[in-house]
């Protein structure tokens, strides 16, 4: 039902910036990593809608994080970026059926799971540190955060996905 | 229009993307002043590219104007340097002293001849700018001659490259004094006689004013050693100089003033105290 869905996206956007903003981003592993877990909310947003309204969710998601960490607007352009191209990475791993047929990504094969959280990650991290280092001569630390934040934020999306799914 | 609209609404995801992602980094750029730092910088490098390249051109157009300024700023440095290097420091003593006896008039160069075994050049300041005969005239590179004739507004200069000229001269490195003279050749060679034979000279020495003459000040550069020989039985050098001047393209030159030279000129023929 449509109500039942605005409740409960409402209520995981709260939920998902919520956690971020108080518990993720002051892990801070090893000095500087972060994990990026709210982009759970643009991955597991129903299949279903419309694609205008992901993208504009996702900028405000970002938005919001940005605010609380005063970093400009890089969050909402990596969010946006991701909410953007979600379609073609859906098509990419789970195949062209996730159009016809609803596809619950928790009941995907792992493999495909897998697949999609890795590449969403890592797309983002990518648009993220570029834009916050914002220098061609420091690719290499922009590499260097997006592969280990992209692991710690993949592993930690995919629990949180399991988590979650198990209750249906 | 409708198309337009089409066009919109057919590709609305993709706009809508480009628009928040556009509104995002505008966003990151404000906030960051290292990002906007860089931002304005690689704009610095277009526009600053396109203006330089603009004025490259328009440059041209005032030029006039430049070089006269350069000329008096070079008037006046000429000044100070004259007095430096008498005094040793120029903070106190005010270039416009007259205790010091040089002081220097720019000029133009409007005739000029190299081709002639008796040349003159004309300029275009005379008697009204304070020129008289005997004056010394030189440009930045070199001597370029006395001043002969005056008149109110214009004066004729007696160019270096004239069988009458005999400018005194020295070798810089060891103060050997001789007499500049022209063998009417080439117009940029002169030849330096008087210089004794146990003077040591070599290829490419400098050769300047001597300072003993009341016309030029001292160290005026001159040219350098071309050539030298020395037969056996000759006392004196046979020196050619090669002028450091391009004489047949003088422009700019500066006139000098002593004005000690009435009274050193007075003291050394021994005539009477003709004070006026």
């Amino acid at each position: 039902m449509q109500n039942n869905e605005i409740v409960v996206n409402t209520v995981r956007f709260i939920a998902v910036v919520l956690f971020q903003i108080l518990l993720f981003n002051h892990i801070n592993f090893l000095g500087y990593i972060n994990p990026y877990v709210y982009i759970v909310f643009i991955l597991v947003f129903p299949l279903t809608s419309s694609k205008s309204l992901l993208i504009l969710l996702s900028f405000i998601l970002g938005l919001t994080i940005d605010m609380f960490g005063d970093s400009g607007g890089i969050h909402a352009a990596a969010c946006v970026f991701i909410g953007y191209i979600r379609p073609a990475v859906l098509k990419f791993s789970f195949g062209v059926s996730y159009e016809y047929n609803t596809i619950k990504i928790s009941k995907a094969n792992f493999g495909q799971q897998f697949t999609y959280v890795g590449l969403m990650v890592v797309l983002h991290h990518l648009v993220l540190f570029s834009l916050e280092i914002f220098s061609t001569e420091h690719i290499l630390l922009v590499l260097k955060s997006t592969l280990f934040s992209g692991i710690f934020s993949t592993i930690l999306i995919l629990c949180t996905i399991l988590l979650f799914s198990k209750k249906s | 229009m409708q198309q337009i609209i089409f066009f919109f609404i057919r590709n609305k995801n993709f706009l809508l993307f480009v628009l928040l992602f556009s509104a995002s980094v505008a966003l990151t750029l404000q906030t960051h002043s290292y990002h906007s730092n860089k931002l304005v910088n690689s704009a610095n490098f277009l526009s600053g590219g396109v203006y330089s390249f603009k004025s490259s051109i328009t440059e041209y157009f005032d030029l006039k104007e430049q070089n006269q300024l350069l000329i008096n700023e070079n008037n006046r440095l000429r000044q100070l340097l004259e007095v430096q290097k008498e005094i040793g420091s120029v903070t106190y003593l005010d270039s416009l002293d007259t205790s010091f006896p040089f002081h220097f008039v720019p000029a133009k160069v409007i005739n000029n001849s190299y081709f002639k075994t008796k040349n003159k050049l004309t300029i275009n300041k005379g008697r009204t700018d304070s020129l008289d005969i005997d004056m010394g005239v030189i440009t930045s590179l070199g001597v370029v001659g006395i001043v002969d004739d005056v008149s109110a507004n214009y004066a004729t200069v007696q160019s270096i490259l004239n069988t009458n000229s005999q400018i005194n001269a020295k070798l810089k490195k060891s103060e050997h004094f001789g007499t500049l003279e022209w063998n009417t050749k080439t117009p940029n060679m002169v030849s330096l006689t008087y210089i004794p034979r146990i003077a040591k000279v070599s290829v490419g020495d400098t050769v300047s004013t001597g300072g003993k003459s009341t016309i030029f000040p001292e160290d005026i550069l001159i040219g350098a050693v071309a050539q030298f020989t020395l037969n056996e039985g000759d006392d004196y050098y046979d020196i050619t100089v090669e002028l450091f001047n391009d004489m047949t393209n003088l422009k700019h030159v500066y006139v000098i003033e002593n004005t000690n030279s009435e009274e050193i000129q007075l003291l050394e023929n021994g005539g009477d105290d003709d004070a006026e």
